[in-house]
């Protein structure tokens, strides 16, 4: 079942869509931000609360990339490998990330902190190499720029 | 020089209403809540030459002429802002939504007024939260003010507003895929015809149009078609966003008159290449398009002439290659965006993009082999236009047709060196 602040949540989009069936993906949204992720059981309730078989509501889920359907870390960090930031050395810093972070592509470090996870164009190209991480964006990255944000989020 | 779209953008943060209001903001919506009828409106947008700045140029009025009108015409009707903005190397939606978003809530009241829309959507990528706040904020606002709502300045129109952050898959950006995706299916398009405008959302008539189209309008609408035409350079019409980002001096996004020449971008307001750094083609308009050379600098950026040199405008924001970046390694790096991102609807698109994906691999890895030239090419004939269910893979190939026509030699080397000769 979904929790109180849950259903009140989705009961406030509820009424932006003409059916419930609309609201699969804001409803993994919001389980996926009250629980960290979508389990089997999160995926559940999400179903149950819209009406859908959860195995219709698996095929939206495993469609989109940033409905996580395995834990992430207490932060996500969305590097962007598109084509401006790849020009602007991108491969660089995602090694960085594994040499001297542990942080591998499609992975969560072992003290289970941060997720990393490539990711298409995020429309700041004129900053490139860019990465989000959680809801911050930040650009003009290298190596020694990378460390210094990560070391901000605990 | 009238900077429409992002005359109030600057560094101090988006205006609120108020400050919207004093620079002139929601005249337009009086204007023709007072003095005009939907079809003026559309007529308006129709002789003001505007084409849709999501990447095909369609022309604005005439796509809303489409939706039906008048008492008998299904309802609900819907407007959707697409402010999907995935495409690699394209960042102008970001800025005016996080710049001017009331200019885009106008824009999208004003065009839903035209086709006598009854609920409006903004469909925003999910990673853009700053702008998914701003707009947020802009809609409340209007809201308060009696912009949107049961009875829109007395009027007796009514429109609803809503913001739909969504979950990341660039295909949503492909307008019948975004429906789906609204409609909280997987993102996956819908054959055409029947085209939005009849059959849409939920079955209804809808209008998808970029936000950068939409931010155009309210200016349309409060200073006369004739002025907008007169905006642009050459035969197309308005200012656009350009952008350029890769090795140039100062990349960055600037509104300037629709057919400003490539070279004048580049160079002014870029700044020129980087030190240590030469120019050697680039994409006009994002990853989907065919790249353009140096023969090509003095061309206007619009429509026409970019399809005339052979690739698209798209969406205004070129990726400058350098001669210290690989050809093959950023083609590689395009293909294998475009092999994630297919919806894997149909075969030659799911099947084919990774494929193309691998032989880049293995010319950049050392591996390729002198065939594989001739390879992609046959690749980019067959996931080229009319093979595939949906732009996506012909999209893909535009890039890879266009670089194995400009920088065959380089993709030779890799082939017969074994190895990339910029590694
Ligand atoms: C694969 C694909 C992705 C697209 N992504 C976007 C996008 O992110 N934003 C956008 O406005 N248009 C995108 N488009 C174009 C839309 O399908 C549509 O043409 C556009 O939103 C119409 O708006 P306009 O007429 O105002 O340009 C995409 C098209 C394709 C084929
Ligand atoms: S071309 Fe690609 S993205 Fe388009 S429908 Fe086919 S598989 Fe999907
Ligand atoms: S390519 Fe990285 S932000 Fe656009």
């Amino acid at each position: 079942m979904l929790s109180a602040d849950e259903k009140r949540e989705l009961d406030a989009e509820a009424a932006h869509y003409r059916d419930r069936r609309a609201l699969g993906i804001e409803a993994l949204k919001i389980v996926q931000r009250h629980r960290g992720w979508i389990s089997d059981a999160a995926l559940g309730d999400a179903a149950a609360a819209i009406g859908l078989p959860p195995a219709e509501l698996e095929g939206v889920a495993s469609f989109y990339n940033l409905l996580f359907r395995r834990p992430v870390g207490r932060h996500v960090v969305l590097a962007c490998d598109g084509v401006s930031c790849w020009i602007a050395g991108c491969e660089r810093l995602l090694q960085a990330a594994a040499e001297r972070h542990g942080l591998r592509p499609g992975e969560t470090d072992a003290d289970g902190r941060f997720t990393l996870l490539p990711v298409a164009c995020l429309g700041a190209c004129d900053r490139a190499p860019v990465a989000l991480v959680d809801e911050d964006l930040h650009g003009n990255l290298d190596p020694e720029r990378l460390a210094e944000v990560l070391a901000r989020y605990g | 020089m009238d900077r429409p779209l992002t005359g109030n953008i600057g560094p101090d943060g988006p205006l609120d209403l108020a400050g919207y209001e004093r620079a002139g903001g929601y005249q337009a919506l009086r204007k023709a809540l007072r003095d005009l009828a939907p079809a003026d409106v559309t007529k308006m947008v129709s002789d003001s030459g505007l084409r849709g700045r999501g990447g095909a140029g369609f022309p604005t009025g005439q796509k809303w002429s489409f939706v039906p009108m008048g008492a008998a015409a299904p309802r609900p009707k819907y407007l959707v802002a697409n402010a999907d903005e995935m495409e690699p190397g394209t960042f102008k939606d970001r800025l005016l939504m996080e710049g001017d978003p009331h200019l885009l809530v106008e824009g999208m009241i004003l065009a839903a007024y035209a086709v006598q829309a009854d609920v409006a959507y903004v469909f925003m990528r999910g990673e853009y939260h700053l702008p998914a706040r701003r707009v947020r904020q802009a809609i409340g606002e209007a809201y308060a003010r009696g912009y949107l709502g049961p009875d829109i300045l007395g009027s007796g129109y009514r429109l609803e507003m809503h913001v739909h952050t969504s979950a990341g898959r660039y295909l949503c950006g492909e307008e019948t895929a975004l429906l789906n995706a609204l409609e909280g299916k997987r993102a996956i398009p819908r054959a055409k015809p029947p085209f939005p405008q009849a059959a849409g959302l939920w079955g209804k008539p809808t209008v998808v149009n970029n936000v950068e189209t939409l931010c155009n309008v309210p200016h349309i609408v409060a200073r006369g078609p004739a002025w907008y035409r007169g905006l642009g350079r050459t035969r197309d019409a308005g200012t656009k966003i350009y952008g350029a980002s890769g090795k140039v001096r100062r990349p960055g996004a600037w509104e300037l008159p629709m057919g400003t020449p490539i070279r004048e971008i580049l160079e002014e307001h870029a700044g020129g290449m980087r030190p240590g750094h030469a120019f050697r083609g680039l994409l006009p308009g994002g990853a989907s398009t065919d790249f353009l050379v140096a023969e090509h600098l003095d061309l206007p950026m619009d429509f026409d002439s970019i399809a005339h040199a052979g690739s698209r405008l798209g969406t205004g924001t070129m990726i400058v290659l350098d001669d210290r970046t690989c050809p093959v390694g950023m083609v590689r790096n395009l293909e294998w965006f475009f092999a994630r991102e297919s919806c894997g609807w149909c075969t030659p698109c799911r099947d084919g993009l990774p494929w193309v994906a691998y032989v880049l691999d293995d010319l950049e890895d050392g591996r390729g082999r002198p065939e594989d030239l001739a390879l992609l090419a046959e690749q980019a004939r067959l996931l080229g236009p009319g093979h595939t269910y949906c732009a996506h893979a012909p999209g893909a190939m535009e890039p890879l047709q266009s670089a194995l026509k400009y920088f065959g030699d380089d993709f030779a080397r890799h082939a017969h060196e074994h190895r990339c000769p910029w590694r």
